[in-house]
């Protein structure tokens, strides 16, 4: 890589993180470390029923037993469960504040600086937004307008609260507490979350959406979400998330969980950019995300969309249990990793029913000395007769430190299933460079406009408010390479 | 002086390239330069458009009164000046028509002119496409992604008619064409041909002469220019090779 290009590179950096900001705001906290009171002082604090503590400290039992998952291609040192905070609130939020006028204007004047302004009127027109800052949900917008046709969209600790029924027949009903030591971590101690219920052939007609902010140092970030479309249902849920930069790593282990019965469909879009860490590869959040999808019933869809750009380690694979006849599972990737940063990320789709579909598209870009890993499990079990899948991922590599890694796994019991698999890696090159700047284009705009090209199947997957950013995030992604 | 290139040497990595090279052209001149294999044909379009590979030795070159060596790739292409490359290479998902309309405003910004809109500028395209004789269907592509040899120049000619450049240079665009698609390219060329505007021709044959007449054609061989004239130096060439100017 010519020098140029390095300097172009490295002139990203001056855009560096956007929100490394910290709100300087008194908050709450129990005693850092792990164990039975941490719990049940969450638990207290959320003012749960006696059977969600019970269903907490059962998962807390599993995870004492359970090492964590080793088989990924990352490498960082040992986390210290005892040196965390588990829950961390802005003062005077025992109870959620009705309405913003409750609200620290501080609170108030964060979200605005993040471009997410809480007043309703502000709101990205059609989008319905739920706040949530370390352990609480801030607010929710437009729940008023959700509830005349008869959605659910609030925190899961307003859920348990209100509509225990439904939280005791789905939570943990896709990822079992027992799963693996991150799903039993977050069923013992998820703080906050979004929860939403769409009523049989009920077509959401807003865009869902949550804002997830840590703020508080040393503290890690539970979140559990759980999405449910009854019958003939749909909806369109969209997650972002950004930290502050800070020196330490700070744990983030979500779990969400989706149920699509009949005839439903769930499209479900991150655009990840939690602090990465600075050049050195110093601080940045350490993300291990479980994300699963059941079909529940026949001709279901669920339709995962992820641009991941931010934290130190991301780990997560968004996954498709495809139980119904005719059902569909896609997941759509662009996952960008630059500096130190490292990713081990991608699906996993199980075709259970019959005539069930899987599609995969996944894009890694990795610059600077950042590794980038696509790890997919695509299987077939005995009764999906004439199931499909489709993989493709493709991986760019920008400058020469950096890595690029594919792991996919296929595994049939079936023998009409019908697997197709492309894969490309491929570097930038200085000759579409001058190309491009022989047409007047700047360097800058250059790289970016290749990055993106390279991306542009999955970005054509979110939805249309949030396609822009994710160009602009993809964009200024891209700062601080050293080729 | 519209493009004044004055004792230009240049090496890389350790070879020199271009010898003490000097070239005049005036607005509305087609020069064409010819010369063997390795003789600094394409080394000089590409120092031209600024390409960093190369060391300038010594020598200057002035564009429309700026000292050339002043400006980076972009902004000499921003001041009117194209490259039609020997071999455009592909970009794939990136699509022509906003690839080509974000090259024609950053043109247009640097010129203090306002920018074309995307209603306009899908008019302009069309038009100039269907005036190459380039299916619509072409412009949903990838940049040169998957196209043919012809089509790949064919498609440079059209970048070319949409820039409007005030200097367009041509390296070996007739190589890998056959007589049809040179016809077409150089049709275009022709239509673009005004008073205001130049172009360098850089062949290997006679043949693209055939079609663009020239005003000036010049022989280069191992880093000058050893001969200039008129068309009937391509002739000469045409006879007796490149041989007796060695």
């Amino acid at each position: 890589m010519n020098s140029e290009t390095l300097n172009t590179l490295n002139s990203y950096s001056k855009n560096k993180y956007k929100y490394g900001f910290v709100t300087e705001i008194d908050d709450e906290k129990p005693k850092k470390g792990l164990n039975e009171d941490t719990i049940k002082f969450i638990s207290l604090k959320k003012n749960e029923p006696e059977w969600m503590l019970d269903w907490r400290l059962k998962a807390y039992s599993k995870w004492k037993k359970m090492k964590e998952p080793k088989w990924a291609n990352l490498s960082f040192p040992e986390i210290d469960y005892q040196d965390i905070y588990y829950y961390s609130a802005p003062k005077g939020f025992e109870k959620k504040p009705k309405d913003l006028s409750e609200v620290d204007p501080k609170l108030i004047e964060t979200y605005n600086k993040l471009g997410i302004p809480l007043e309703e009127q502000k709101v990205l027109a059609g989008v319905a937004v739920d706040v949530v800052f370390d352990s609480v949900s801030v607010a929710t917008t437009y729940k008023g307008e959700l509830e005349k046709l008869g959605i659910i969209f609030c925190s899961i600790g307003e859920a348990i609260q209100k509509h225990p029924d439904l939280i005791k027949k789905y939570l943990g009903s896709v990822i079992p507490p027992g799963d693996h030591s991150f799903s039993a971590l977050n069923s013992a101690v998820f703080t906050d979350g979004s929860f939403v219920y769409i009523p049989e052939s009920v077509k959401c007609p807003m865009e869902l959406s949550t804002y997830f902010r840590i703020n508080a140092e040393n503290t890690g970030q539970f979140e559990r979400t759980l999405i449910i479309a009854d019958k003939g249902s749909y909806v369109s849920y969209l997650e972002g998330c950004t930290a502050p930069k800070r020196d330490d790593n700070q744990l983030h282990a979500a779990n969400v969980e989706l149920i699509a019965l009949e005839d439903a469909e769930i499209k479900y879009s991150t655009v990840q950019n939690w602090y990465p860490g600075d050049e050195d590869g110093k601080g940045g959040i350490y993300n291990f995300v479980t994300k699963r999808g059941l079909c529940a019933g026949k001709n279901s869809k669920i339709s995962w969309t992820q641009v991941e750009t931010g934290s130190a380690i991301t780990w997560k694979y968004p996954s498709c249990i495809l139980k119904g006849d005719n059902s569909i599972g896609e997941f759509y990737s662009v996952a960008i990793t630059n500096n130190f940063q490292q990713a081990d990320t991608g699906t996993k789709m199980t075709h259970i029913g019959k005539n069930t579909k899987s599609k995969i598209i996944s894009k890694g870009i990795s610059l600077g000395k950042s590794q980038n890993t696509y790890r997919g499990e695509v299987s077939f079990l005995r009764k999906a007769d004439k199931a499909r899948n489709y993989t493709q991922c493709d991986s760019l590599l920008v400058g020469n430190q950096c890595g690029a890694h594919t792991v996919p796994y296929i595994d049939s019991k079936n023998n009409s299933a019908v697997i197709e698999h492309e894969a490309s890696t491929s570097k930038i090159n200085e000759d579409q460079l001058y190309y491009c700047r022989q047409r007047g284009l700047s360097h800058e705009e250059a790289v970016s406009l290749i990055v993106n090209g390279f991306c542009k199947q999955v970005l054509q997957e979110l939805p249309m408010e949030f396609a822009v950013e994710a160009q602009k995030l993809v964009s200024i992604s891209l700062e601080g390479s050293v080729g | 002086m519209f493009l004044e290139i004055k004792d230009l040497s240049v090496k890389i990595e350790n070879k020199n390239i271009l010898k003490s090279l000097n070239l005049n052209i005036n607005k509305g001149e087609v020069h064409a330069i010819m010369g063997p294999n390795g003789s600094g044909k394409s080394t000089l379009a590409n120092v031209l458009a600024g390409k960093e590979d190369y060391e300038i030795l010594n020598g200057r070159i002035n564009f429309k009164d700026n000292n050339l060596f002043d400006l980076n790739i972009e902004e000499r292409a921003q001041e009117g000046m194209f490259l039609a490359f020997q071999y455009p290479v592909e970009i794939p998902g990136v699509n022509i028509t906003p690839f080509l309309h974000s090259a024609i405003n950053s043109k247009r910004k640097r010129m203090s002119e306002e920018e074309i809109d995307n209603l306009s500028f899908a008019k302009l395209l069309k038009s100039k496409a269907s005036d190459l004789g380039i299916n619509i269907d072409m412009l949903k592509r990838s940049v040169n992604t998957g196209f043919s040899g012809g089509e790949k120049k064919r498609y440079e000619i059209l970048q070319m008619s949409i820039l409007n450049p005030d200097l367009a240079i041509l390296d070996e665009t007739d190589s890998g064409l056959d007589i049809d698609a040179l016809k077409i390219v150089t049709d275009g060329v022709n239509k673009l041909k005004t008073k205001d505007n130049s172009f360098l021709i850089i062949t290997h044959y006679q043949k693209l002469l055939d079609y663009i007449k020239p005003d000036y054609v010049h022989v280069m061989v191992n880093g000058s220019i050893v001969k200039s004239g008129g068309y009937e130096i391509a002739a000469e060439i045409e006879k007796d090779g490149f041989q007796k100017f060695q």
